[in-house]
């Protein structure tokens, strides 16, 4: 990668990306001088279009790669994922930070963003609690993820300090995605009028939890497939050796989660007793979310860990992730509002789509940026053995 | 020690969340009966007569910009509307199926006794006044327009045209004008020429809702919308068509909006307190694992060099004693030659 962009600028990617980044600043210019109005399909009856259901739940939901492994690692004490740490705390904490960047656009005056938190809190609510979780977590993932920058600057002393942290940060950072990504789905147990029945639940919490934890452990396996393609080159030893070893036991644990994930998703079924609306096109419509990207991936996980096809587990990985993104598109776009006539019903318009397209390619800049200079697929000279 | 500060200090914010909360509004087995001398108003859609006067006089109460078509126009009565950013009220007609004549019902916010757009506002910026009515401050409002979501009547508005000043809008049962004393009832309630609004004490509003029905069962459906819907609400409905056929939910059950999110929220302080435990356990065992597997493997180790010393030394033994007994035998074997050699040696010497 480095020789070829030594070579030539104008790779494939780097001219769509600057593309969407040109794009992107004039649609920001718009959003800021002519109002959310001009470049969204936002109006009273749907007023969270998919900057909320894209880039704040999905988003959420795929940064959990990040206290997943570094639960796995350092507080379940399996040392042999110690090196998926790295890129999964990058990911995470990239994946927060342009989750907050995307709010910008989303919210009428981004400059109080803080004032839930430092001016007038409302406790009563459910995004006040998402909004103080992610606040804090980002703040952990800067910390926790300083530690490969301060190695990179050569500032040995903080660097240690930051060091002897992980274990704290790490525990704090569990109950924080506890606490965010399950509130996150109990944002939508207020409108119980608005969501349809096979969505709403009182156990949306859980699931979004559940889910956020199966989507973390296959985003590290589906990002590290990217990686390898991309970044082989900058990789060590240790992360190549402990790469298929990271695979397989993610893998595994995907799957017991899916079908724990799938045991909760029955439950809440039967608790409401909504097996009525299987049989409508809603049902459909549900059946497909659960069997195609619950149900599948848990098989295909299994007999990938058990057989140690790693091609089977990568491409399931990736279909675990499209699941999520249905199961957040379902409940905050398609299934809600399901009662209002079509005509009131809200489909993305093409300004939204570009600056969620906009904040993705953002992140994958910013991570290439990181990857190739700081050490995140490998140890520090200086600091090797140190974890 | 350091962990245990830790958890101390989790469990502090954990309980400081639980503190935080307005015990009427979550977390809570309280109901919220609404503050005693709260006002109401009641809307009688079997008195309405769709002229939309009462749109005009909070149009003009509120300052808000004139509409496209004047309010003498009748003809937007044809299609169904909502309220919006400049119109708090909008009054729609309805043809209940069997009804001779069509039925107008007034829209605006209700009210509620608990409101879901306060709940769910995380600034709050809402506020449910002691005198019925649910306003919005827009100088804290982020605009994030949760309550929007979260509002099961569909009634707060926004001005999604606003670059950086958006305000969230709706009806404010002229809450503002009431108490600078420039209106005594809400606008729309003073310029109704046919008396479907009545603004009152809610006690008195519900008795007066209920002594209608009583009095005139065939005009009306048995029941006063609002009375109990999503936990009651200050405004009130009586209509002659079930509630349904003229735009309202009969569906919204009668659970208020803060009970639906008391659950999770009481969750909070028990994540905040149980998870760094548990997790901390978690970490102490597999870090005895890991030390007790380390300390096996050392003594596995030491145990195989041992053995292997032990073995040594046996083998080494073995040879020397195969050596010594090969040795043995050499001489042995010599001597018995020697000897033979010099016996067959006499022989000879005898012989000759
Ligand atoms: S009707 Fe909607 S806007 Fe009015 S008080 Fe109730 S929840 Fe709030
Ligand atoms: S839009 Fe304003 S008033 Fe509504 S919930 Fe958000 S901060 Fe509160």
């Amino acid at each position: 990668m480095t020789a070829e962009t030594k070579k030539s600028l104008f790779t494939p990617f780097n001219i769509f990306a600057g593309i969407v980044v040109a794009v992107g600043l004039v649609l920001t210019v718009l959003r800021f001088t002519k109002g959310m109005g001009a470049i969204t399909n936002l109006d009273d009856n749907n007023p969270w279009g998919i900057w909320i259901g894209f880039d704040l739940l999905c988003g959420v939901a795929l940064a959990a790669g990040g206290f997943t492994t570094s639960a796995a690692a350092y507080i379940f004490g399996i040392k042999k994922y110690h090196s998926a740490v790295r890129p999964a705390i990058l990911t995470a904490f990239l994946g927060y930070a342009l989750v907050v960047f995307a709010l910008h656009y989303d919210v009428g005056r981004p400059w109080r963003l803080v004032y839930p938190i430092f001016l007038q809190p409302g406790t009563t609510s459910l995004l006040y609690e998402v909004g103080l979780c992610v606040f804090l977590y980002l703040s952990v993932l800067a910390i926790e993820y300083s530690v490969a920058a301060l190695e990179w600057l050569g500032l040995k002393k903080l660097r240690g300090l930051v060091h002897k942290l992980t274990l704290l940060l790490t525990i704090f950072g569990v109950v924080l995605s506890t606490l965010h990504q399950s509130s996150l789905g109990a944002l939508y147990l207020i409108a119980p009028s608005k969501l349809h029945p096979l969505w709403y639940s009182t156990y949306l919490p859980i699931q979004f939890f559940v889910s956020a934890i199966a989507v973390g452990l296959s985003m590290v396996i589906f990002e590290g497939t990217l990686s390898h393609k991309a970044f082989h080159h900058k990789m060590d030893a240790t992360y190549l050796a402990q790469h298929d070893g990271v695979v397989l036991g993610f893998a595994r644990a995907a799957s017991v989660v899916l079908a724990a994930y799938l045991g909760i998703k029955l439950i809440a079924l039967g608790a409401d007793d909504n097996w009525k609306y299987l049989l409508t096109g809603w049902g459909a419509w549900y059946l497909f979310e659960v069997l195609g990207f619950v149900v599948l991936p848990c098989l295909l996980y299994a007999i990938g860990s058990r057989e140690r096809n790693l091609k089977l587990i990568q491409w399931t990985s990736g279909l675990t992730v499209l699941g999520i993104v249905l199961n957040r598109f379902n409940v905050s776009l398609v299934a809600f509002n399901w009662q209002l006539p079509s005509a009131q019903r809200y489909f993305p318009s093409w300004g939204e789509i570009g600056v969620s397209l906009f904040v993705v390619v953002v992140g994958i800049l910013a991570f290439r940026f990181i990857v190739t200079r700081m050490p995140i697929f490998y140890e520090h000279p200086d600091f090797k053995d140190a974890h | 020690m350091r962990r245990r500060k830790f958890l101390t200090l989790m469990g502090a914010a954990g309980a400081g969340l639980a503190l935080g909360k307005t015990p009427a509004h979550a977390a809570s087995n309280a109901h919220f009966e609404g503050y005693p001398d709260a006002k109401a108003v009641l809307f009688d859609a079997t008195r309405c007569i769709g002229c939309r006067k009462c749109e005009e006089a909070c149009n003009k109460v509120n300052k808000l910009p004139a509409p496209a078509k004047p309010f003498t126009d009748l003809t937007v009565l044809d299609t169904e509307r909502r309220t919006s950013a400049k119109a708090h009220t909008v009054v729609n007609k309805y043809m209940p199926a069997g009804a001779a004549a069509p039925v107008f019902r007034k829209i605006q916010c209700n009210h509620c006794q608990e409101p879901a757009c306060a709940s769910a506002c995380f600034v709050r910026a809402f506020k449910k006044n002691p005198d019925g009515s649910v306003t919005y401050d827009a100088s804290v409002c982020v605009g994030c327009r949760y309550c929007i979501m979260a509002c099961p009547f569909n009634v707060p508005t926004y001005e999604y045209d606003e670059p950086l000043t958006p305000r969230v809008m709706k009806c404010t049962m002229c809450h503002p004008q009431i108490t600078a004393g420039e209106l005594s009832v809400p606008g729309c309630v003073g310029a109704c020429p046919k008396e479907a609004l009545v603004y009152g004490r809610r006690k008195d509003i519900l008795k007066i809702a209920h002594a209608r029905i009583e009095a005139n069962p065939g005009r009306y459906v048995d029941h006063v919308y609002g009375e109990r819907e999503m936990g009651g609400t200050n405004w009130l409905t009586l209509s002659g068509a079930p509630f349904k056929e003229i735009g309202m939910r009969e569906d919204l059950g009668v659970t208020s909006a803060p009970e639906l999110t008391s659950g999770a929220l009481a969750v909070v302080p028990m994540v905040a307190a149980l998870w760094p435990a548990l997790l901390g356990g978690i970490w102490a065992i597999s870090k005895r694992n890991e030390k007790t597997a380390d300390e096996e493997r050392a003594a596995a180790v030491k145990a195989a060099v041992a053995g292997n010393q032990a073995e040594n030394d046996a083998k080494l033994a073995k040879f020397k004693e195969q050596a010594e007994k090969d040795k043995a035998g050499s001489i042995e074997r010599e001597v018995k030659k020697a000897l033979e050699e010099a016996a067959a040696a006499a022989k000879e010497e005898e012989g000759a």
